[in-house]
């Protein structure tokens, strides 16, 4: 048997403060959706491979699955509950539906946390730059197609054929 | 309205029918996107409940043993454990599932834990719950099981071997079901013919769909009404609820599925009942919410693959023109540990038997074998994705040793699309479509015409070109009939499926729908069939997202499965519609003073059509009838919430000739491919593919595109990657992601997309069914494959080890006899 071991963490998520006990062992993306509630990040895979746990650790694109909750102590994290604003979609959102960017909808928030750090960081990405970007997600419904497409899109791109 | 189908630098491919006005047709926006990109959809594992606990399964390491001895008592010790579950309790408080076979399958018995005996890794053979999953998890390790292994059997021909091991005592065998299928007249075929082909061996390689979502549930125990409700991603409630209920030796109505959304399904949830009612004995016995969440290496394991098969002595006899007149085949299906759904597996295949093709004398002898590997269940092009595969084989294997022509060869023996609709050896109606000219389509996008200029300029860079087509049919709209050519007894036939839709107090229409969506869009493309007959707009109709047993909308056979959402959703859909705006106009007449037939339902109102000052917003009539009804007639029979129930045009099949009408439609996928091979490591990239798709009317065009993309990526994955590989031990060697490659957003290559419109004569709105067509991509890359690198192409996942050691090995298995 695991030793239970606990302490309290304090974290920043989508500019809300939380302080709470966790086991030591608790996966970030268990925290995130078990404890807080925010159950939009999702869980597909035990192995770091699905990419549907995607979210923001100050500022840079982690897979919350790959992380314990204790190692984001002190951090400010952002979900996609945290894209857009009072309801409204954000363009990187908007562009998805427009384009039908997702089916299922299981992978698209971390699909879109994975596109929205690689357009901070890169406003007029190539195709093949998408791609990079997105290559730790998997969709099993789209074929990434309509994503690649809804990218462009976002960045104000002629959208590939 | 968003045009998605046209490549702007190339000639317009799409031949659309007649546009009529209205929203259906449109791409309009989804319905369900809002929630989804905020992450505000709400997946089974979203939902909690106070004091819910977490299962783990204790699962088997064997591939095949028996039980000696359980303990779980040093996992009852542990705080915060609730309680356990094993396949003893579960032999003593259950009946084993119904099978669908005939014996020796009939014998098989398959309970919710295994029992005396588990028959592949991963089978779960206790259950604990506990106050968290890590713990619960941690305390399954204390379960102590005692084992004694036995021999594996991991091969479906050797199953059948004399002294294998027996995997079901009480079958006496390993054969779940067999038959002999035989149209027309094979032997006077092989007579007739000028060249008969030889094919020793095909086999089909055993993958799945694998949503990202795994399976699960959380099910409450109501002790006061003995009922349990199961928040989770069934897809086919109808008839888990079938299997479910005698097995928990309750009546129907004690089972509440409820679903919202679900992270993809693919066919590959629906045989959850045996976990979910392990989940239903334990919320019964703990007394407390139970909530299960499959792991990822737990999905891959232990749940569902898709079908495994192979093909022995193919015998094709082919006309000195090219002419096939048909081929006969002995298929071994390997249904691993549990049948389940199966055999029926062993039918479906037979919707398209000839494939695209004029073929007349077919046949089957076809045999479906448990090993010690995962259960199968349904998955995308479930059977006949097989099948399809076999004929696109038997197609290029025969041009190849005949030095036919693939295109050529095809439509010669295509079925045309003056012969429509044509009906098969076996009795089949393909309903509508034009195949030839889907064909040309894919070539143009792929600039067949340079082809040779390709491979010479391939050649040049020291690569390979391969050129392959991939043609299939997608049968959707099941005739559940066809179940009975396997088994007399079983008592279904036809399909349905239910929708309500009704006018609420303040004007608000609403529809709930049986089926049980995954990502297909059903909210939206049911406003758009609501709008077009009420004279509203989609934003105006809310559907309500998933299933829900105790919304009575659903029938026997509801669920969303088998390419059929467009036919039988939409039929019950546009059915309930119909009956409503029946009934707002029989109300507005009354009100207004004049004949229903004067009215008109337009612009959210009911108005006299000669006078449309004279009108009534949909508000006043939900309104009058539900909260201010006084004076009505006493006589006048509505309720302003219609409720309809779409049954398709089907008799029974003859079961003595297997002869009937399996499926309601036929939606067409030609592809075409280019792809180059690096001699040196067999590592091969596609450098062009077309998707050529007729599904009849597009009720969204948008939604229909994605279903391309989609079950193209899944065939490309299945043909280059996906398998699920086994060790003579029977451990699965690809349990997780890590180990199972699916298709990145790298290894997509671009999809070209062309479409024609075939409407469908059966069907309520000229639609087919669609979605499951990807297994095109399968045999285009297949075919592509064997014209690189000029050898029979026996397997259908070719991972680039398999390029490199066929590009070595010597070319045997094929021979031609001339006559």
């Amino acid at each position: 048997m695991t030793p239970e071991t606990a302490r309290t963490i304090a974290v920043d998520v989508n500019g809300v403060s939380y302080e709470r006990e966790v086991e030591a062992r608790k996966l970030l993306i268990h925290f995130l959706r078990d404890d807080l509630d925010l159950t939009g990040s999702h869980v597909g895979c035990d192995t770091g491979n699905c990419g549907a746990c995607s979210v923001l650790v100050d500022g840079v694109l982690l897979k919350s699955c790959m992380l314990l909750a204790v190692q984001a102590d002190g951090t400010s994290i952002r979900t996609v509950e945290g894209l857009g604003s009072d309801g409204e979609l954000d363009a990187l959102q908007q562009a998805f539906a427009d384009h039908h960017a997702l089916q299922c909808g299981y992978c698209t928030p971390g699909m879109l946390m994975s596109a929205s750090w690689l357009l901070e960081r890169n406003p007029r990405p190539s195709e093949e730059e998408i791609r990079r970007a997105i290559q730790g997600n998997i969709c099993r419904c789209t074929g990434y197609v309509n994503i690649v497409r809804a990218v462009q899109a976002a960045s104000g791109q002629e959208v590939s054929e | 309205m968003t045009e998605t189908t046209v490549t702007p630098e190339r000639p317009l491919v799409v031949e659309e029918t007649e546009t009529k006005p209205g929203f259906v047709g449109q791409n309009v926006p989804r319905k369900e996107d809002k929630r989804l990109v905020q992450g505000q959809g709400v997946f089974f594992d979203d939902v909690k409940r106070h004091g819910m606990g977490y299962v783990h399964f204790v699962r088997s390491p064997y591939g095949h043993a028996k039980i000696r001895s359980i303990d779980v008592a040093r996992a009852l010790e542990v705080g915060g454990v609730y309680g356990t579950l094993t396949g003893d309790e579960v032999a003593i408080l259950t009946d084993p599932f119904f099978e669908l076979s005939t014996p020796p399958g009939a014998h098989i018995k398959d309970y919710a834990l295994a029992v005396g005996k588990v028959r592949h890794v991963g089978e779960p053979v206790a259950a604990v719950v506990a106050s968290s999953r890590e713990l619960a998890r941690d305390a399954s390790e204390l379960v102590e099981v005692e084992y004694e292994p036995l021999p594996a059997l991991v091969d479906g021909e050797a199953a059948l071997a004399e002294g294998a091991p027996i995997l079901h005592e009480e079958a006496g065998s390993n054969v779940v079901w067999s038959g002999l299928f035989d149209w027309g007249d094979f032997e006077a075929a092989r007579a007739e013919a000028d060249h008969v082909v030889k094919i020793e061996r095909l086999h089909f390689d055993r993958f799945s769909s694998t949503p990202l979502e795994c399976s699960g549930c959380l099910v409450e125990y109501n002790r006061g009404t003995g009922q349990w409700t199961m928040y989770c991603n069934h897809q086919m409630p109808g008839v888990g609820a079938i299997w479910m209920a005698p097995a928990l030796r309750v009546g129907i109505d004690k089972l509440r599925f409820v679903t919202q959304d679900i992270g993809g399904a693919f066919g590959n949830k629906i045989c959850l009942h045996p976990q979910f009612v392990a989940c239903c004995l334990l919320a019964r016995k703990l007394n407390r919410p139970i909530q299960w969440t499959e792991w990822r290496t737990d999905q891959h394991t232990a749940n569902a693959h898709g079908n495994e098969r192979t093909f022995l002595d193919v015998e094709v006899p082919v006309k000195a023109d090219g002419t096939m007149l048909g081929f006969s085949v002995r298929a071994v299906d390997d249904c691993g540990a549990f049948p389940r759904y199966e055999p029926l597996g062993c039918i479906i295949w037979a919707q398209v038997t000839p494939g695209c093709y004029r073929w007349r004398n077919i046949r089957v002898d076809f045999t479906q074998v448990v090993t010690n590997k995962s259960p199968v269940s349904p998955n995308r092009g479930y059977s006949r994705m097989q099948h399809l595969w076999l004929t696109e084989r038997i197609v290029d294997i025969v041009a190849r040793e005949l030095g036919l022509d693939p295109v050529e060869v095809r439509k010669r023996n295509y079925v045309r699309t003056e012969e429509m609709p044509y009906e098969t050896p076996n009795g089949c109606i393909y309903d509508s479509g034009n195949y030839a000219r889907c064909l040309d389509i894919a070539l143009e996008l792929i600039d067949y015409d340079q082809l040779e200029e390709r491979r010479r300029d391939a050649e040049a860079r020291g690569k390979l070109l391969g050129f392959g087509i991939g043609s299939t049919l997608d049968s959707g709209t099941n005739n559940f009939g066809q179940s009975t050519l396997l088994n007399p007894e079983l008592q279904f036939s036809g399909n349905n499926e239910v929708a309500t839709v009704k006018l609420d107090i303040f004007g608000e229409i609403v529809v709930t729908l049986g089926t049980v969506p995954q990502g297909q869009g059903h909210e939206t493309t049911a406003a758009q069939v609501v709008a077009d007959i009420l004279g509203c707009t989609p934003d105006d109709v809310n559907v309500r997202p998933g299933h829900d047993t105790y919304w009575n909308s659903h029938a026997g056979l509801s669920g969303t499965y088998a390419s059929q959402f467009a036919v039988t959703g939409l039929g019950a859909v546009k059915g309930a519609t119909e009956k409503l705006a029946a009934e707002m106009r029989k109300l507005a007449s009354l009100v207004l003073g004049c004949s229903e037939d004067d009215i008109e339902l337009a612009e959210g109102q009911a108005r006299m059509k000669a006078n449309p000052e004279a009108a009534l917003p949909f508000m006043a009539l939900g309104a009058i009838l539900n909260a201010n009804n006084a004076g009505l007639p006493t006589d006048l029979d509505i309720t302003l919430n219609a409720r309809y129930m779409y049954r398709p045009p089907f008799e029974l099949p003859d079961k003595e000739r297997k002869y009937g009408n399996l499926t309601l439609t036929y939606a067409t996928q030609i592809h075409a491919c280019l792809i180059e091979v690096d001699p040196e490591t067999g590592g091969y990239e596609i450098v062009d593919y077309a998707a050529v798709d007729d599904c009849g009317k597009r009720i969204h065009p948008q939604i229909v595109e994605g279903q391309v993309h989609g079950a193209t990526a899944q065939a490309l994955g299945a043909a280059t990657h996906e398998i699920f590989a086994y060790d003579e031990d029977g451990n699965l060697l690809t349990p997780n992601f890590y180990d199972y490659h699916v298709p990145h957003a790298l290894d997509m290559p671009p999809i070209k997309n062309g479409y024609i419109e075939s409407e469908s004569p059966f069907t309520p709105l000229g639609a087919k069914g669609m979605g499951e067509g990807g297994g095109a991509g399968i045999h285009a890359v297949c075919a592509a494959l064997q014209d690189a690198l000029g050898k029979t192409v026996t397997r259908s996942c070719n991972p680039y080890h398999r390029v490199w050691e066929l590009l070595r090995s010597e070319d045997r298995g094929v021979t031609v006899q001339a006559r």
